[in-house]
């Protein structure tokens, strides 16, 4: 089975070596068609190309891309981490279909955990961090999931979102967590210091390269960002990958028979129950991640920056890019994180931009910007029902 | 036992109870929707549960896949209690069943809904899909292997690739036994499989379930409504009126059993003329 990154999404292997050849195949777009047509090592030697491409980019400096007003490796970390946050959150929203509306709640922890054990009340080092935030993110996933996951739909969206309030309130309250006032000194990566990386400097349509704006490869530092986004993308490429074998397998199966009917999973005996447990925990693993890494790139966490928000804007990427489809929520969150951020310059009218094209999308697009290949194709599909059933003998 | 409705080949009955249902009683605050209930579905044969509508019959479906817990009485499957079990493990006991109405996962594609029934007696976890070790792949195979000869067996082989949605309402209905017959079980429960069906329809339908009890070797307890469909492919019948069995026995005996007569007299009496006089 071939794992390559930008190879479409298939729901199972086994669905995958027939659909091939199926007269319905799914529109991938010509782009995507043409990328799985070519022969196996120019497919990869494209595939390389863009990761390149994408750990290039704040070396790139490319003038439409970057942002005027802010570091880009900054924008480009934040982005980056919205997206692994957004891929998290998938497998609870877009496979088990569970609506969590506190997701910020895991973001939290995971970034308390490294500044709280880092920093305020002891001196771990970040290797120990790291795992230690994972680990206490997953165990309050399954805490939280234990007792709520019992109630469905709306009342867990109540219960979850009840959850972010109350991990934030608990931190703005307690000494121990540094209540308002924050805790600074979030332990940084380590750092090994290797070589100078020149930027790129753009006159016009030429690139020359900076050899006075480097970026060292591989410093933590406070003014260059670019190595924590190379670390953000390691981390996605990895749960991306993680990602992609369990859905693939008879756990992804069994939550989208959870989501698509709780009752007869069950009666076809998935244990619904562990499953939607397995999704919340797995949801959680990656939030804490993304939160922990955000803490030590930020080095000073408050409570002010886990607000209910993000936890709607967190859903916003999955939903606008497309519940279920790990490529749509990526690019959901790169529309919800990065968009503000390039438009900074039209400052108060940022929001409301936003929102508008947020209620064009849900107006136009509802289900997403990528959906998964299974709208896509049911569309397709319904297209040309009619003339399919004339020829099909009922049985 | 006597067979004028079953096909040349006499697959073993030796009449062990596979599944007994004993004194079951459900209630659901003043309604007793099921009253001290006993029958038992025999090893290898197909049995119709039959009865006015709302006279009990999935509510029978619902106690013996765990969906409801008797009030009073036991259920008992090849013996075994079913007592507190989940509506999964009931599952991997061996009783599958599809639904009055058609109940798929939608948006998943035919094999892949058969492929969560073949799933049931799978291990693999976490840790088995991310190294995709042995067992998982032994079980995708599996899996995969038994998904398509059951979907080719029921005639779905060419729509494997489709929406379960987007499939046609036979189709649809073929597929819940598909899935159902994934989960290798013993006992299958099929609930109105008949619904909706024109006539050639139904004798297909009927072929089929004989061939699902003779070439499988599976037992098959049958909800229909349709008196030709039930009384031509049933070795056995019971009848179900306003939560008590009123009649148990072959499809000649309950056809001239007088309680059976008056239950339908009130509320059906159409429906059986309609069969060209099947009563």
């Amino acid at each position: 089975m071939t794992q390559g990154k930008a190879s479409p999404d298939t729901g199972s292997g086994a669905a995958r070596s027939t659909t091939q050849t199926s007269r319905l195949g799914w529109d991938r777009g010509a782009l995507a068609r043409r990328v799985t047509a070519l022969p196996r090592p120019a497919k990869w030697a494209l595939i390389g190309l863009f990761v390149v491409f994408l750990y290039a980019l704040p070396l790139l400096e490319i003038p439409i891309l970057s942002t005027p007003d802010t570091d880009f490796g900054a924008v480009l970390f934040t982005v980056a981490s919205y997206v692994l946050v957004a891929l998290g959150l998938n497998i609870v929203l877009g496979y088990a279909g569970l609506l969590d509306l506190g997701y910020v709640g895991f973001y939290a922890i995971g970034a308390y955990t490294v500044a709280v054990f880092g920093s305020l009340q002891a001196q771990l080092s970040w290797w120990v961090l790291i795992p230690l935030a994972v680990l206490l993110t997953t165990i309050s996933g399954i805490l939280l999931g234990a007792p709520t996951l019992r109630v469905r739909g709306d009342y867990l969206a109540i219960v979850t979102l009840g959850f972010g309030e109350i991990i934030r309130l608990t931190a703005l309250n307690l000494e121990w967590l540094g209540a308002a006032k924050g805790i600074t000194g979030v332990p940084r990566p380590p750092s090994v210091e290797m070589f100078e990386i020149p930027h790129l400097q753009w006159e016009g349509a030429t690139a020359v390269i900076d050899l006075d704006d480097t970026t060292t490869f591989l410093v933590f530092g406070v003014a260059d960002q670019a190595p924590y986004y190379w670390l953000m993308l390691t981390v996605i490429f990895i749960v991306l990958g993680a990602d992609r074998m369990l859905r693939l397998s008879r756990i992804g199966r069994g939550w989208e028979a959870t989501r698509e009917d709780e009752d007869a999973a069950e009666l076809m005996g998935v244990p619904t129950f562990k499953f939607k447990l397995l999704a919340f925990a797995c949801g959680a693993f990656i939030g804490g991640l993304s939160g922990a890494l955000f803490a030590s790139r930020q080095g000073f966490i408050n409570p002010e920056s886990f607000l209910l928000i993000l936890s709607i804007l967190f859903v916003a990427a999955v939903v606008v890019g497309g519940a279920g489809n790990r490529y749509g929520v990526i690019l959901g969150a790169i529309v919800v994180a990065y968009l503000p951020e390039r438009f900074r310059g039209f400052e108060e009218w940022r929001l409301l931009v936003f929102g508008l094209a947020l209620l064009l999308l849900a107006n136009f697009r509802p289900q997403g910007l990528l959906p998964p290949r299974r709208a896509k194709r049911a569309q397709a599909v319904d297209e040309q029902l009619d003339a399919l059933e004339e020829g099909t003998a009922r049985a | 036992m006597p067979s004028t409705s079953v096909s040349e080949q006499p697959v073993a009955r030796n009449g062990a109870a596979l599944l007994s249902l004993d004194d079951v009683s459900i209630q659901f605050g003043g309604l007793k929707a099921l009253d001290q209930v006993s029958f038992d579905v025999r090893e290898g044969e197909i049995l119709g549960l039959i009865g006015p509508n709302g006279a009990g019959k999935t509510t029978c479906f619902n106690v013996m896949t765990g969906v409801y817990q008797p009030t009073s009485g036991e259920v008992r499957f090849a013996g075994v209690p079913l007592g507190r079990r989940k509506r999964f493990a009931i599952t991997r006991l061996g009783i599958a069943r599809t639904f009055q109405n058609i109940r798929l996962f939608g948006n998943m594609t035919a094999l892949e809904n058969v492929l969560v029934g073949a799933d049931a007696h799978h291990r693999t976890n976490v840790i088995d899909a991310l190294i995709r070790s042995p067992r998982h792949r032994r079980e995708e195979r599996e899996g995969e292997e038994t998904a398509r000869e059951v979907m080719k067996f029921l005639g779905l082989d060419k729509r494997a690739d489709e929406l379960a949605r987007n499939l046609s309402y036979g189709e649809q209905r073929r597929l819940e036994i598909a899935r159902a017959m994934a989960t290798k079980p013993k006992l299958l429960c099929l609930d109105e499989p008949a619904a909706g069906f024109n006539p050639a329809e139904k004798a297909q339908l009927m072929d089929l379930i004989r061939r699902i009890r003779d070439q499988r070797g599976l037992t098959v307890l049958l909800i229909e409504h349709d008196m030709s469909l039930v009384m031509g492919v049933s070795d056995r019948v019971a009848v179900l009126e306003f939560g008590r069995k009123i009649a148990e026995g072959t499809p000649a005996e309950v056809r001239n059993d007088p309680a059976v007569i008056a239950a339908y007299l009130g509320t059906e009496v159409d429906d059986l003329d309609d069969e060209e006089g099947v009563l």
